[in-house]
């Protein structure tokens, strides 16, 4: 069977919606179209009926109580919740003093946990941002070598979303909780992925969210801890008290009957998923490895989502590359689309050199991904960097023997 | 971003990609100037060698890029406008003919820049070469 093209090569960017999500979700449009919190009638029940199956879906995949799931709008709501509410409910000093408290966090996190970081610093609270290794791993001895007697929060990834690689999460979690200082975790490439169990992991607050998922886009779910320490939240959004107050506004049901499916569907497929694409995602590493020189995996060769790559290949730059695959929809470490020149900020936190940044791709693979799909990406990869390097004056040093590295660029 | 059909065209079917030698050959030849500009870690890098003849036509132009599409489409596009053309000539041809030419949106227009500084510093290196001011009154004109 010909491969069907454009082959979807970006699922840590979003994810097709399963069928079987999309069924489960259609009753609840136009049947059971009610408001949960409507208390005093059959529509009011049959839409709370859905969201609390969903809460215990959701709860179920993650090793919670479902009362310690709230839903929100996707996971930058879930991360500006859990970082700000905490430190908010957790501060040192009332608002518009400084020392306000001291959060741990890493320069490579996904901006929907920076931003908000440097929202509370410039808000009186003071932000330690770890830089990783070259292989991009946040140890728990990383963040106990920043611990302040003030340390009040805690906000780091599970797994990165540029590059998969996975942080020391249950370790850095067992240290918060020896110290009785609060943990979030962006799991939002990890959940639904991999085994998650938030008493096993020690973990306080954990965002995830459904689109990443093959659930539907809009929606999401933070878990906030309620014993063994009860966690409390400062609200972002006020009003109907929905969500234990934590989350005012009437409940998305059908996105969210939508992600208790999905997480259902997870939590059954995972292992089987995780082994097929890990299978999958090694053979485009070792291939690419094997027939392109100066090629380059990012980040810790083993500790590293199944379903993610994020691969250099030296002297062709990143956007010619993505034009050069045009039958893989995959994203680039190059940021040469928007307006600023600057190389992915996660590649270059890893030490990886500026012309190399600038010349990576993201292959994110997921359920539906056939062998012969990675056959066909890894045929037209090779095919699209022997066209560029052909035209690289910078293949050509590099065969001339020259190190591109030790030139006077003039830069532009 | 959509790129136009002609971006398309000449990433796909570059003109006139190569080079006359070696850093190190066409370092040494007088008729041969080379241009290089950009840096790797700006994500682009332009590379044209134009053969000059002993009427100041130039006679050939090759180019090599390491950039994006939009980068790869005009240094290619500069090569076919140069051949033929005196070195005098080639030193009218203004980036803003290249954005024309080729559709670019404005978040490329360093694309077409970094092409007409490589034109402008080719014939720089050839006429540092052959004794002659970089800086003639054909390219004064242009500024």
């Amino acid at each position: 069977m010909a491969t069907k093209l454009p082959i979807y090569f970006d699922h840590a960017s979003t994810t097709r919606c399963d069928p079987r999500v999309v069924e489960a979700m259609l009753p609840y449009f136009s049947e059971k179209f009610g408001n949960s919190s409507s208390r005093n009638h059959k529509f009011g029940w049959e839409s709370e009926d859905g969201v609390e199956h969903a809460r215990e879906q959701a709860a179920a995949l993650i090793g919670a109580n479902p009362k310690e799931i709230i839903f929100t709008s996707g996971a930058t709501e879930g991360n500006n919740l859990a970082i700000k509410g905490a430190a908010e409910m957790y501060a040192k000093a009332a608002a518009g003093q400084t020392g306000r408290g001291h959060i741990i966090s890493a320069v490579h996190e996904h901006k929907a946990v920076l931003d908000p970081c440097k929202r509370l610093q410039r808000e009186g609270f003071d932000v330690t941002f770890l830089e990783p290794g070259t292989d991009g791993v946040i140890t728990a001895d990383m963040v106990a070598a920043a611990l302040r007697p003030d340390t009040i929060l805690v906000t780091i990834m599970w797994a990165n979303n540029e590059i998969g690689v996975i942080n020391e999460i249950p370790q850095i979690g067992k240290l918060c909780h020896d110290k009785e200082i609060v943990l979030h975790t962006d799991a939002t490439q990890w959940v639904g992925k991999m085994p998650t169990d938030v008493e096993r992991d020690h973990i306080d607050l954990l965002t995830w969210s459904s689109h990443k998922i093959y659930g539907p886009k809009g929606v999401g779910a933070l878990f906030v801890r309620r014993r063994k320490p009860r966690i409390r939240l400062e609200a972002m959004i006020d009003g109907g008290g929905h969500e234990r107050g934590m989350r005012s506004g009437t409940l998305n049901v059908t996105g969210i009957v939508g992600f208790g499916k999905a997480c259902e569907l997870c939590q059954h497929e995972m292992e089987h998923e995780r082994e097929r694409l890990v299978k999958f995602r090694r053979k485009l590493e070792t291939e690419l490895s094997r027939r392109i020189e100066v090629t380059q995996v990012n980040g810790h060769p083993e500790k590293r989502l199944p379903h993610l790559t994020n691969i250099s290949f030296g002297f062709v730059e990143g956007e010619s590359l993505m034009m050069g695959v045009k039958d893989i929809a995959c994203s680039s470490g190059s940021a040469c689309t928007s307006a600023s020149l600057e190389p992915s900020y996660v590649l270059k936190s890893l030490g990886v050199g500026d012309e190399l940044a600038h010349s990576s791709l993201r292959l994110s693979l997921g359920r539906w991904t056939t062998e012969e799909e990675v056959d066909y990406a890894i045929e037209q990869i090779v095919a699209a960097v022997q066209h560029l390097r052909l035209m690289s004056p910078l293949f050509d040093l590099h065969k001339e023997g020259i190190d591109i590295s030790k030139i006077q660029w003039q830069a532009h | 971003m959509a790129y136009s059909d002609k971006v398309v065209d000449h990433f796909q079917n570059p003109r006139n990609v190569g080079s006359f030698g070696t850093s190190t050959d066409v370092a040494k030849r007088t008729d041969v100037g080379v241009g290089i500009v950009g840096a790797p870690e700006c994500g682009d890098v332009m590379q044209l060698h134009i053969k000059v003849n002993e009427q100041g036509i130039i006679e050939d132009a090759k180019f090599k890029c390491f950039g994006c599409g939009s980068a790869i489409a005009s240094s290619s596009l500069a090569t076919e406008w140069l051949k033929g053309k005196s070195v005098d000539e080639a030193l009218t041809i203004k980036n803003t003919q290249i954005v024309e030419e080729l559709s670019l949106p404005p978040v490329k227009i360093h694309c077409s820049v970094l092409a007409e500084d490589s034109i402008r510093a080719a014939i720089a290196d050839y006429r540092k070469k052959n004794g002659m001011a970089a800086d003639s009154a054909a390219h004064a004109a242009t500024h």
